[in-house]
C-alpha cells in the first residue's frame, strides 16, 4: 500500500502532464470547428511547458538565483537551487507559443472572410462545390 | 470521427503512462537532467559572467545565440499576421484621431487604465533592467510593456492607443529590437571574438571582461524587450480589428 502511494505520489507531475497533453491532442483530432483545435493546440504546448518544468525541480531546491552580495562568494551546491536550463528553454517557448497563436487566429480570421465559416466540414463543402 | 480519436488517445495514454514509470522521480536531484550540463551552469555561471540570475546568464549569454533566434521568430510571427490581416490603403484614407468621449465609453474603465498604465510600464523597466538579479528579463518585461499598451487600447479604442504609439514605428521598433541584438553580437565579431561573445565589449567600455559580460546581457535583454512590445501590440491590434486598425474590440 505504501509502495503504490511513494508511486503516485513520486510521478504524478508526469500524470498530470500526460492527462493535459491527452485533452489537448483530443481536441485538435475530433473537434470540428477549427478556433477548438487552435485551443487543443494551446493545451497541449501547456502540457509539455509543465512537463520541462517539472523536469527542473529538486526537492527542497529554491529558484535558480543566487544569493548576490559581490566578494562574499560561497561555494554554491548545485542540489539547493532547481535547475534552470529547462526554465530557459521553457521561457523563450511560451512568448513563441503565444506568437504562433497570434498567426494562427490570424489565418482563423482570413479564412473566416473567405468561406463565412470555420467549421472544418462546412469549410469542405464549399470548396467542393 | 470521435471514436477513432478516442481508441488513438487511448492507446497513446496507455503508452504513455507505461513510459512515465521509467521517468526520474519528480524533484529527484539525481535525474538525468540534472546531473550533466545544469550543475555546471549553477556552479560556474556567477564566476564567468558575474550575473546571479542563472535563468538569465543562461538564457542571454550561453544561449545567446538560441535566443537571438527566437526573438527573430516572434518577430517572424508578427510579419506574418500583418501580411495575412493587414487591408492594403483604402480610397479614402481614414483620419486616425482619439475620441474619448464615444458613446457609451466607460469612465471608470478609462480612469483605472489611465492610472493602470504607467505603473505597469514603470513596472516592466524595472524587470528588464532588473532581470538580472532577481526574476525578469526582456521577454517577460516586454510582455508586460505589451500588456500595457493592450490595456490601453482595449479601454479606450485602438485608434487612440495608435494615437499614442503610431503604426509604422510599431514596426521599425519590431525590426529595431532584433536589429540592437544582432548588433551587439556583431561588435564582437568585428573585435574578433566570437559572435555575441560579450567579453569582446570590455575594452570598449571601458570595464572588465565580467561586467563587460553582464553589460552585454542588458543591452540584448533590452533588444528582446522591444521586439516583444511591438509584436505583442501589433499582433492585438491586428488581430482584434481585422486588420483595419479602426475601433476594434
Amino acid at each position: 500500500m505504501e509502495d503504490l502511494f511513494n508511486y503516485i505520489i513520486g510521478r504524478y507531475n508526469y500524470w498530470a502532464a500526460i492527462i493535459l497533453l491527452l485533452i489537448g491532442l483530443y481536441g485538435m483530432i475530433a473537434k470540428n470547428n477549427l478556433l477548438k483545435k487552435v485551443i487543443g493546440m494551446t493545451i497541449f504546448q501547456a502540457a509539455i511547458i509543465l512537463f520541462y518544468v517539472s523536469i527542473g525541480d529538486k526537492r527542497g531546491a529554491t529558484i535558480p538565483i543566487l544569493d548576490h552580495g559581490h566578494g562574499t562568494h560561497q561555494a554554491i551546491e548545485a542540489a539547493a537551487y532547481a535547475n534552470p536550463l529547462p526554465h530557459v528553454l521553457m521561457l523563450t517557448a511560451i512568448v513563441v507559443g503565444v506568437s504562433t497563436l497570434g498567426v494562427a487566429l490570424a489565418i482563423l480570421q482570413k479564412i473566416y472572410r473567405v468561406h463565412g465559416t470555420i467549421e472544418e466540414d462546412e469549410i469542405l463543402e464549399t470548396i467542393d462545390q | 470521427m470521435k471514436k477513432t480519436a478516442l481508441i488513438i488517445i487511448a492507446v497513446l495514454g496507455i503508452l504513455l503512462l507505461r513510459a512515465a514509470e521509467d521517468l526520474p522521480s519528480w524533484g529527484d536531484p539525481q535525474s538525468p537532467a540534472s546531473v550533466h550540463l545544469s550543475n555546471y551552469y549553477l556552479e560556474e555561471s556567477y564566476e564567468e559572467t558575474s550575473v546571479p540570475n542563472i535563468v538569465t546568464a543562461v538564457l542571454a549569454d550561453y544561449r545567446s545565440y538560441d535566443t537571438l533566434f527566437e526573438t527573430v521568430v516572434i518577430f517572424c510571427a508578427g510579419i506574418t499576421v500583418l501580411l495575412i490581416l493587414r487591408r492594403t490603403p483604402r480610397r479614402w484614407p481614414k483620419v486616425i484621431s482619439p475620441r474619448p468621449n464615444r458613446p457609451g465609453a466607460d469612465i471608470i474603465l478609462q480612469t483605472a487604465a489611465r492610472l493602470l498604465v504607467p505603473m505597469m510600464q514603470l513596472f516592466a523597466l524595472y524587470v528588464v533592467a532588473h532581470g538580472h538579479h532577481s526574476p525578469g528579463g526582456g521577454f517577460q518585461g516586454g510582455v508586460i510593456l505589451g500588456a500595457s499598451l493592450i490595456l490601453l487600447a482595449l479601454s479606450y479604442d485602438i485608434e487612440m492607443a495608435l494615437h499614442r504609439f503610431k503604426e509604422k514605428f510599431v514596426l521599425l521598433f519590431s525590426a529595431g529590437g532584433v536589429l540592437l541584438y544582432a548588433a551587439i553580437g556583431l561588435v564582437c565579431l568585428y573585435l574578433g571574438r566570437n559572435f555575441l561573445a560579450y567579453g569582446a565589449w570590455a575594452d570598449l567600455l571601458g570595464i572588465s571582461e565580467l561586467a563587460a559580460h553582464s553589460h552585454g546581457m542588458l543591452g540584448v535583454e533590452i533588444g528582446v524587450a522591444i521586439t516583444v512590445l511591438c509584436i505583442m501590440f501589433s499582433l492585438y491590434i491586428d488581430l482584434a480589428s481585422g486588420g483595419d486598425l479602426d475601433e476594434g474590440l
